[in-house]
C-alpha cells in the first residue's frame, strides 16, 4: 500500500470518527422525531387521514384556520397560557425562596441537608402519583377542606377539581406544588457559585439585605433564572398526564389545555387532521420559545 | 456590622418558621398520603380526618404485592426503565464525546437539533408515532417503550454528558492518543473512568423519567403484561369502586425506587443537573 493513500485513509477516518459517535443518537431522533414531525405536518394539511375510508384531501392551510378560529381552541389555549405562565411565575418565587433560606448561614449543615430532603420531595413523585395524592387532598370529604374550614377560611365544602371556578387554579397549584424543587435545586447550586468575595464588597458599600439580594444575587442568577423559566414555560405547555388525571379537562373544559385537547380530538373523536393541526400550533409555539432557550443556553456557553 | 445577638436571634427564629412553614408545604401532602395508605377503605374520609386511625394495617401492600397483575406493572417498569438508562448511557457517552472532544462541519447544527428536540411536545408526537411504531411491527412490546423514551431522556443526557466532558482537560485524553491508543481507547479507558459521578447523574436522571412517563407508555401498549406503573395506578382509578388504600399503597411503593435513587445519588445527581441544564 503506498503511503498517501494511507494517510488519506486515516484522514478520512478522523473526520468520519465524530458522526460515528454521533450515529446511534442521529438515527434514533432522525426516526422517531424528525419523520414523525413530518408526517404530523401533511397530516395537518390533508382530510380524511387515518381512520377514513374516504381517500385524503389536501386542503393546504384550511385545518389551521378552522382550529384557530374555533372557540374551543381558543379556550384550550387561554387555559394553557394562564397554567404555564402562573406555574412559571410561582415556580420562581418559591424555588428561588426555599433556595435562599437553605443557603442560609444561621443554619447548619445537618439541618440543611434534611430539609433540602423535604423540599425535594414533590419532585420524586410521577405525575400520575402526584394526581392520585391531590385527588385524596381535595376530595370534598378530604382534608384540605377539613382544615380550611375549622380554620374558617371558607364557609363551605369547595368541589375543588370539579368546579368550573375552581378547578383551573386547583390544577395550577398541583403543578405549582410538583415543579418548583427543580427550580430551588438548580437554585442552590446558583448560589454556591456565586464568589464571597461580591458579598464582601457589597457589604463594605454599605449595603443591606435586600440590596445584596437585588444587586449580587438576582444579577449572578440572572442566566440560570432564564434559561430555568423559558425549559419551565415549554415543559408546562407540554403538560398531559396531571390534568388527565386529575379532571380530564372538565369540568365543562375549564381546564381543558392544548395537550388535552389535542388528545381528545385524536383518540376520543378520531378528527386526527384536526389533531394534527393542533399538534402543529403546539409545536410552533415549543419552538417559538425554545428559539430564546436555544439562544440563553449560546450565551451561557461563550 | 452583622448586628446585636438580638437581632441574630430574631432572625433565627424568622428563618426556622419560614422553614418549618416550607416543609408543610412540602411534606404534608406526602405525609398524609403514606398514611392514607394504611388506613380501610372506608376510613380514608372518614370525619374528622385522623393522620393514623384505628384501621391502621398493612392490607393495601398486602393486596398490592400478593396480586401477580400488580407486580408484573413493577416487572415491566423496571425492565424498561434499566435498558432505557444502559441505553441512553452508552448513547450519550459516545455522543458527549463526540460533541466535547471533535470539531466537524455540522457540529453546531447538530447540537442545536439536540438542544431543541427537549422542546419538542410528546403530544406532537404522538399522532404519528403510533402509526409509526404498528409499522415498525413493535407496538406493544418493550422495545417501542425504550425506543420511544430514549428519545425524551438523550438530548438532556447529551447536553449533561458533554457538559462533563468539557470539564476535564483535553490533555489527559491526548497523552493516551499519543501513547498509541485509538480514540475508543481514550474514551473508554480514560473519560469514562474519570466520568463517573456525571454518567452517574445522567443514569439517575433517565431511570427517574423512564419509570414516570405516562402518555406513551398508556399509547403504546395494549395488554396489562406490558404496562407499567404508572398505568397500573391509573387502571386503578378507572375501576367503578375506587379503592383508595390500594391505589396510595401502590403509589408508595411505586415512588420508592425513585426516592432511593435519589437519596443515594442527590450529590451527583445535583451537581449533573446544574452543570447541564443552566451553565450559570
Amino acid at each position: 500500500m503506498s503511503e498517501p493513500a494511507n494517510i488519506g485513509w486515516e484522514q478520512r477516518k478522523r473526520k468520519l470518527l465524530p458522526y460515528g459517535y454521533l450515529s446511534p443518537t442521529l438515527l434514533l431522533l432522525a426516526a422517531l422525531t424528525v419523520i414523525p414531525i413530518g408526517t404530523v405536518f401533511l397530516y395537518s394539511l390533508v382530510d380524511n387521514v387515518i381512520v377514513n375510508p374516504n381517500p385524503p384531501v389536501f386542503v393546504g392551510l384550511d385545518n389551521y384556520e378552522e382550529v384557530l378560529t374555533n372557540r374551543k381552541f381558543r379556550g384550550a389555549l387561554s387555559n394553557t397560557m394562564y397554567f404555564s405562565i402562573v406555574s412559571v411565575v410561582v415556580h420562581f418565587i418559591i424555588g428561588l425562596s426555599f433556595a435562599l433560606l437553605l443557603n442560609s448561614r444561621l443554619l447548619s449543615a445537618n439541618v440543611k441537608a434534611i430539609f433540602r430532603v423535604i423540599y425535594i420531595l414533590p419532585w420524586v413523585f410521577t405525575a400520575s402519583i402526584i394526581a392520585i395524592l391531590w385527588r385524596l387532598l381535595l376530595n370534598p370529604h378530604g382534608v384540605v377542606n377539613f382544615v380550611l374550614l375549622e380554620l374558617g377560611i371558607i364557609p363551605e365544602l369547595n368541589e375543588w377539581l370539579s368546579d368550573r371556578k375552581l378547578a383551573l387554579n386547583a390544577v395550577t397549584f398541583i403543578n405549582i406544588w410538583s415543579g418548583y424543587p427543580f427550580y430551588m435545586v438548580s437554585f442552590l447550586a446558583g448560589l454556591q457559585g456565586i464568589p464571597d468575595d461580591l458579598y464582601e464588597s457589597g457589604r463594605v458599600d454599605g449595603g443591606n439585605a435586600w440590596q445584596l439580594f437585588r444587586h449580587i444575587t438576582l444579577p449572578q442568577l440572572r442566566p440560570i433564572i432564564i434559561s430555568l423559566a423559558l425549559l419551565d414555560f415549554i415543559w408546562t405547555i407540554h403538560q398531559f398526564t396531571l390534568i388527565w388525571m386529575t379532571t380530564g379537562g372538565g369540568p365543562l373544559r375549564s381546564t381543558e389545555v392544548l395537550s388535552t385537547y389535542t388528545y381528545k380530538a385524536a383518540f376520543s373523536s378520531h378528527e386526527y387532521s384536526i389533531a394534527s393541526t393542533i399538534a402543529m400550533v403546539i409545536l410552533a409555539i415549543c419552538t417559538f420559545v425554545a428559539i430564546f432557550y436555544v439562544r440563553s443556553q449560546r450565551m451561557a456557553d461563550e | 456590622m452583622i448586628g446585636s445577638r438580638r437581632q441574630i436571634l430574631v432572625r433565627k427564629i424568622l428563618i426556622w418558621i419560614a422553614l418549618i412553614l416550607g416543609a408543610c408545604f412540602a411534606g404534608l401532602p406526602v405525609l398524609w398520603m403514606v398514611s392514607s395508605s394504611f388506613k380501610s377503605n372506608l376510613e380514608i374520609f372518614a370525619y374528622p380526618p385522623a393522620l393514623i386511625d384505628y384501621s391502621f394495617s398493612f392490607d393495601a401492600y398486602k393486596a398490592v404485592l400478593s396480586d401477580p397483575g400488580q407486580l408484573r406493572f413493577f416487572f415491566n417498569s423496571y425492565l424498561v426503565a434499566i435498558m432505557v438508562t444502559i441505553c441512553t448511557v452508552v448513547t450519550s457517552i459516545l455522543a458527549g464525546y463526540s460533541f466535547s472532544r471533535y470539531d466537524f462541519r455540522f457540529k453546531k447544527f447538530l447540537n442545536l437539533i439536540i438542544i431543541g428536540v427537549q422542546s419538542v411536545p410528546p403530544i406532537t408526537l404522538m399522532i404519528p408515532y403510533f402509526g409509526l411504531i404498528v409499522w415498525l411491527g413493535i407496538y406493544n412490546s418493550y422495545t417501542a417503550l425504550v425506543l420511544t423514551y430514549m428519545v425524551f431522556t438523550l438530548s438532556y443526557a447529551i447536553i449533561m454528558m458533554t457538559g462533563y466532558f468539557n470539564t476535564l482537560p483535553r490533555d489527559l485524553d491526548e497523552a493516551v492518543m499519543i501513547d498509541g491508543g485509538g480514540s475508543f481507547v481514550t474514551l473508554w479507558r480514560i473519560l469514562v473512568p474519570i466520568s463517573l459521578p456525571g454518567i452517574v447523574a445522567v443514569g439517575v436522571y433517565t431511570f427517574m423519567l423512564a419509570w414516570n412517563e405516562f402518555l406513551f407508555a398508556l399509547t403504546l401498549t395494549r395488554t396489562n403484561d406490558m404496562r407499567t406503573v404508572p398505568i397500573g395506578i391509573h387502571l386503578l382509578m378507572g375501576q367503578h369502586s375506587f379503592e383508595w388504600n390500594q391505589m396510595l399503597a401502590l403509589s408508595v411503593l411505586g415512588s420508592l425506587p425513585v426516592l432511593i435513587l435519589f437519596l443515594l445519588f442527590q450529590r451527583y445527581f445535583i451537581a449533573g443537573m446544574s452543570a447541564g441544564s443552566v451553565k450559570g
